[in-house]
């Protein structure tokens, strides 16, 4: 088989989100990632659930599963237990991943099954028309809190963190240098990759993210983290993140005051857990930047491999199965009823 | 399976229970939940099997897990009918009670029939215990006995001293007192101790001190009796063996054969067995069952709730192995969503249902019959989904194996109807003998070839769709819950091709219905005055009633439904040809409903909802209500 190109992973149906969504460009990177990495259509399976994120298998050329509300992550286990090979993805959102299916996320997450979970985090319900997500800011007006959203939001990144997860990442839909190659490192990685995706609803929740996306200003408000890399950002790079003295938290400090150098700063260690909690909270305050990049990975038993322990080395054929069952049914006590006791 | 199933009826073709004590007796064990209850019953049946006698058991065992020692809520008992003729139940009486504690004998002294055998473990009726048991007067003493014929022993005295030597503790010695006990009790049948020795050495074999124990206790038990005279009145047992047809043996019950018979329907059909379950009263057994399959190919997946197994079970069928999931009627209430998704996407998936009383939580661990409705009807939009349910322990491997077989023929989620009694209860099983036709191999035949590939294009015998894996070059398709296209599995809104994929759904109960066997009748004639029309685990009482009603010349037949859903094409024919149609089920008139709802006739309708199976006099009575006593 030839060299896959982008367009290659892209079905023959139109797409239809709304004129100016994120989910195009996150579509984008994906399936130039997949042409990059040389990955095959027939070994490619995208699972969704419901929600306009969930609609992205419909417009991949790949085998693809659009299931029920929440659910993704349980068909892909299942999906990926019976057939290893498969290169197994998962989209979802903030109403589907974080809402209705929160608790077969949180349990994806811990097992570390070989496979990737995208969550469109838009801090909104989109396909039911604009209600407050688990996501949305405290206060935001919706049909469904005219008076403002009383919900505490939640942080997808500390959640996956709490679940337990490997690999765990952030980023902004339409930054497809930060976007891709997470995407391509969670590809790689043995086990359960959770991507957090940033992404503009450009209908009912439209510009949340723009002061982290603004060309100009966006580097004064994320931070973009590499494993062994100083923790490093600001449009001039002159601001850092360091441990703030006497306490157990982070702070933002400036590179040109009191005499500090990139020395005195956290050096980005993926498999710190505590260090990836206190990134993830980041961004909540007032000169705090959102952590973006991979902010946790690290090596652990992968799921499916320790299931199939146990099982046959190469599968049984009928018969072998057949004769085996046999042996099993008679590891209970048997008798024989003969002729003569007719 | 056809075959299999008019073999497994022809297989039961055993004579008629009649007479108590004679052909049959039914004895029932109860004590603590710790006195080993389940252990005792368990090994008398194996015994009794082993023999060659039929047998039927039913535990009854307690919610709690540990409920407090002596109490009546505490109380684990196992029901026990071993015949020379065929037994289909456990009984409707006990001819004996064996108690070992005061709780028991208040809990079911009541089952126990006038003039019956109560063997009593004296040392347990103390005062504190009689008082938790909430005796006033102790029953051993006060005449309130009379009507039975009571042997009441010191049981755990007898035990203790018969472990003396051994060096055990004197709680552990008396932990061995269901042993004497059971040693006692294959005396009364005629049976000797050595099978249950056999036993007790490979079960403790890495605590030989423990084997020996219980061996002594055992053999102390069947001493006791043979030196010490019974008191006048109380007979030994001489049940001999049952006519059964012959061949290899084992007892199985319920969930142990739909275990073993979804993995042989798996593998006749050519695919792997994936296992996708939650656990759940009563249907925790077919998890573990399965996983102990494991070095047999068969992957079992323990979700975090009933819509992960589910869900996990059809991203397995997706993947090309026969998923299958198995709940219970709350269980099956969250899968709901998720089995409109397999229908939706005609995808092969088998939904184990072992129903207990319901709604809501209910009565976990009691029995009923009552989600019926659930199982045909119970989800949002049009979506038929076949349903099947066996009969009795002894059928539930080959509707496993027929299950897989409809579910992967037709491309469609299927639904087993088992329940509690069915589940726990065993009864002596003839091994399946793969080579008969019966097991002729169903290969699934996936999609490979490109050309022409419509993803929603349907047989029209079977109308099943291709079966297109991932993984398969060429032959990438997208699916989900919304309606596809008819042929190319699109998305579609359009009216007419909902219309379309509706009657589409509908003619794939059509073409199951023409595929399975005809409703034959289960005993008796094939036209008369009184049809009594079963399904499930009402069975055993109904067949044992008219059986013995046919005896004595009576117009009663039995017609047992194993195909609930599409029903038998023949069905409306055969029952025409009854004066009176009568449903005795253990719900509130489900199947009645439903069969009115498919044919003119009229239907009457006998419930009993009360964690039990029927028994055979509830059955009788109605045979004489109609036909006259």
């Amino acid at each position: 088989m030839t060299d896959l190109k982008p367009k290659d992973f892209a079905s023959t149906l139109d797409v239809r989100w709304c004129p100016g969504c994120g989910d195009y460009a996150v579509l984008k990177s994906l399936q130039k990632i997949l042409s990059d990495t040389g990955a095959k259509l027939e070994d490619t399976l995208c699972v969704s659930g419901i929600g306009c994120s969930s609609r992205l298998p419909y417009y991949m050329a790949t085998y693809g599963f659009h299931s029920i509300h929440g659910r993704a992550p349980a068909v892909a286990t299942g999906a990926k237990l019976a057939n290893p090979e498969l290169d197994v993805w998962v989209f979802t959102g903030d109403g589907d991943g974080l809402s209705i299916g929160g608790n077969h996320l949180m349990h994806a997450l811990r097992r570390n099954l070989d496979m990737q979970i995208v969550l469109f985090n838009n801090q909104i319900y989109g396909l039911t028309k604009g209600q407050f997500s688990p996501t949305s800011q405290k206060g935001l007006r919706t049909p469904s809190s005219p008076g403002g959203s009383v919900d505490t939001p939640l942080n997808p990144v500390r959640f996956a963190i709490g679940a337990g997860a490997k690999f765990i990442a952030r980023s902004v839909d339409t930054q497809a240098k930060v976007l891709g190659p997470v995407l391509q490192a969670a590809r790689t990685f043995e086990g359960t990759a959770f991507v957090d995706v940033l992404q503009n609803c450009v209908i009912f929740n439209d510009g949340v993210f723009d002061k982290l996306k603004d060309k100009k200003q966006g580097p004064d408000h994320t931070l973009f983290v590499e494993h062994g890399q100083p923790l490093v950002f600001g449009v001039d790079r002159n601001k850092g993140i360091r441990i703030k003295a006497g306490g157990f938290s982070l702070e933002v400090v400036s590179l040109e005051e009191g005499g500090l150098s990139e020395a005195d700063l956290i050096v980005h260690d993926e498999t710190n857990h505590a260090l990836a909690g206190a990134l993830a909270e980041l961004g909540g305050n007032a000169g705090e930047p959102t952590v973006l990049g991979i902010l946790f990975r690290e090596e652990a038993p992968e799921f499916g491999a320790e299931s199939r322990i146990g099982l046959p080395a190469k599968p049984l054929s009928m018969n072998e199965k057949l004769t085996r069952l046999s042996a099993t049914l008679r590891k209970a006590e048997t008798w024989d009823v003969g002729e003569d006791e007719q | 399976m056809q075959n299999g199933l008019e073999r497994g009826a022809a297989n039961r073709e055993l004579p008629v229970s009649q007479q108590p004590e004679v052909d049959y007796v039914r004895v029932r064990f109860a004590g603590d939940s710790g006195d080993g209850i389940q252990m005792t019953g368990t090994r008398l049946a194996e015994a009794a099997a082993r023999f060659g006698n039929d047998i039927a058991t039913f535990p009854d065992f307690p919610a709690d897990i540990r409920a407090p020692s002596g109490t009546i809520y505490g109380v684990s008992a196992y029901s026990l009918n071993i015949g020379h003729a065929e037994v289909d139940t456990f009984g409707d009486e006990a001819d004996a009670l064996v108690a070992l504690n005061p709780a028991a004998v208040r809990k079911y002294l009541e089952g126990v029939k006038q003039n019956g055998l109560l063997i009593l473990d004296r040392d347990a009726f103390t005062e504190r215990a009689l008082t938790k048991a909430g005796f006033i007067s102790n029953p051993l003493e006060d005449g309130s006995l009379s009507n039975f014929r009571v042997l009441p022993l010191e049981i755990t005295s007898n035990t203790e001293k018969a472990l003396r030597e051994t060096g055990l503790s004197a709680k552990d010695a008396k932990r061995c007192k269901n042993m004497w006990t059971l040693g006692l009790v294959l005396w009364l049948f005629e049976r000797s101790t050595t099978d249950v020795e056999h036993w007790v050495e490979q079960k403790f074999h890495q605590k030989p001190e423990l084997a020996k124990a219980n061996i002594l206790a055992l053999q102390a038990g069947h001493l006791y009796a043979e030196v010490n005279e019974l008191p006048s009145g109380i007979e030994r047992y001489n049940i001999q063996p049952a006519p059964l047809m012959e061949g290899e043996y084992r007892s199985i019950n319920g969930n142990e054969g739909l275990a073993y018979g979804l993995y042989a329907g798996a593998t006749l059909a050519d695919l792997e067995l994936f296992y996708g379950s939650y656990p759940i009263t009563p249907a925790s057994p077919l998890l573990h069952t399965v996983a102990k399959l494991k070095e047999l190919g068969a992957l079992s997946f323990q979700a975090e709730d009933e819509i992960a197994a589910v869900c996990a079970a059809i991203g397995a069928s997706y993947a090309g192995h026969l998923g299958v999931t198995g709940s219970s009627g709350p269980g099956i209430a969250l899968k709901t969503e998720a089995i409109g998704l397999a229908i939706m996407t005609e995808l092969p998936l088998v939904v184990v249902n072992v129903q207990r009383g319901g709604p809501s939580t209910g009565l976990p661990t009691k029995t009923e019959q009552s989600d019926l409705f659930q199982a045909i009807w119970g989800r949002n939009g049009d979506a038929p989904l076949p349903v099947i349910a066996p009969a009795h322990p002894g059928e539930c491997f080959d509707i496993g194996v027929e299950a897989a077989k409809l579910a992967t023929k037709h491309m469609t989620p299927l639904m087993v109807l088992s329940d509690g009694y069915i589940a726990n209860a065993s009864a002596p099983w003839k091994l399946p003998d793969f080579s008969d036709p019966a097991y002729q191999p169903f290969p699934v035949k996936k999609a490979s070839e490109p050309t022409g590939f419509l993803p929603f294009d349907h047989d029209p015998e079977t109308m099943a769709r291709p079966w297109a894996v991932p993984g398969t070059a060429e032959l990438m398709h997208r699916i989900g819950g919304l309606e596809k296209q008819a042929g190319s599995g699109d998305i579609s809104y359009d009216g007419e091709n909902h219309q379309l994929m509706t009657q589409i759904r509908a003619q794939k109960l059509e073409a199951i219905a023409n595929s399975i066997p005809v409703q034959h009748v289960e005993t008796g004639e094939a036209t008369g005055k009184l049809a009594l029309v079963g399904w499930g685990s009402s069975w055993g009482p109904i067949r044992v009633a008219a059986r013995r009603a046919q005896l004595e010349g009576r117009s009663v037949s039995h017609i047992h439904l194993r195909h609930l859903w599409p029903l038998p094409p023949n069905l409306e024919e055969l029952l025409s040809g009854f004066d009176r149609i009568i449903i005795p089920e253990m719900n509130n008139g489900q199947l009645a409903t439903v069969l009115r709802s498919q044919m003119p006739l009229c239907f009457e309708s006998v419930t009993c909802v009360k964690g039990r199976p029927f028994l055979v006099r509830e059955i009788a009575k109605i045979i004489d209500d109609v036909l006259g006593a």
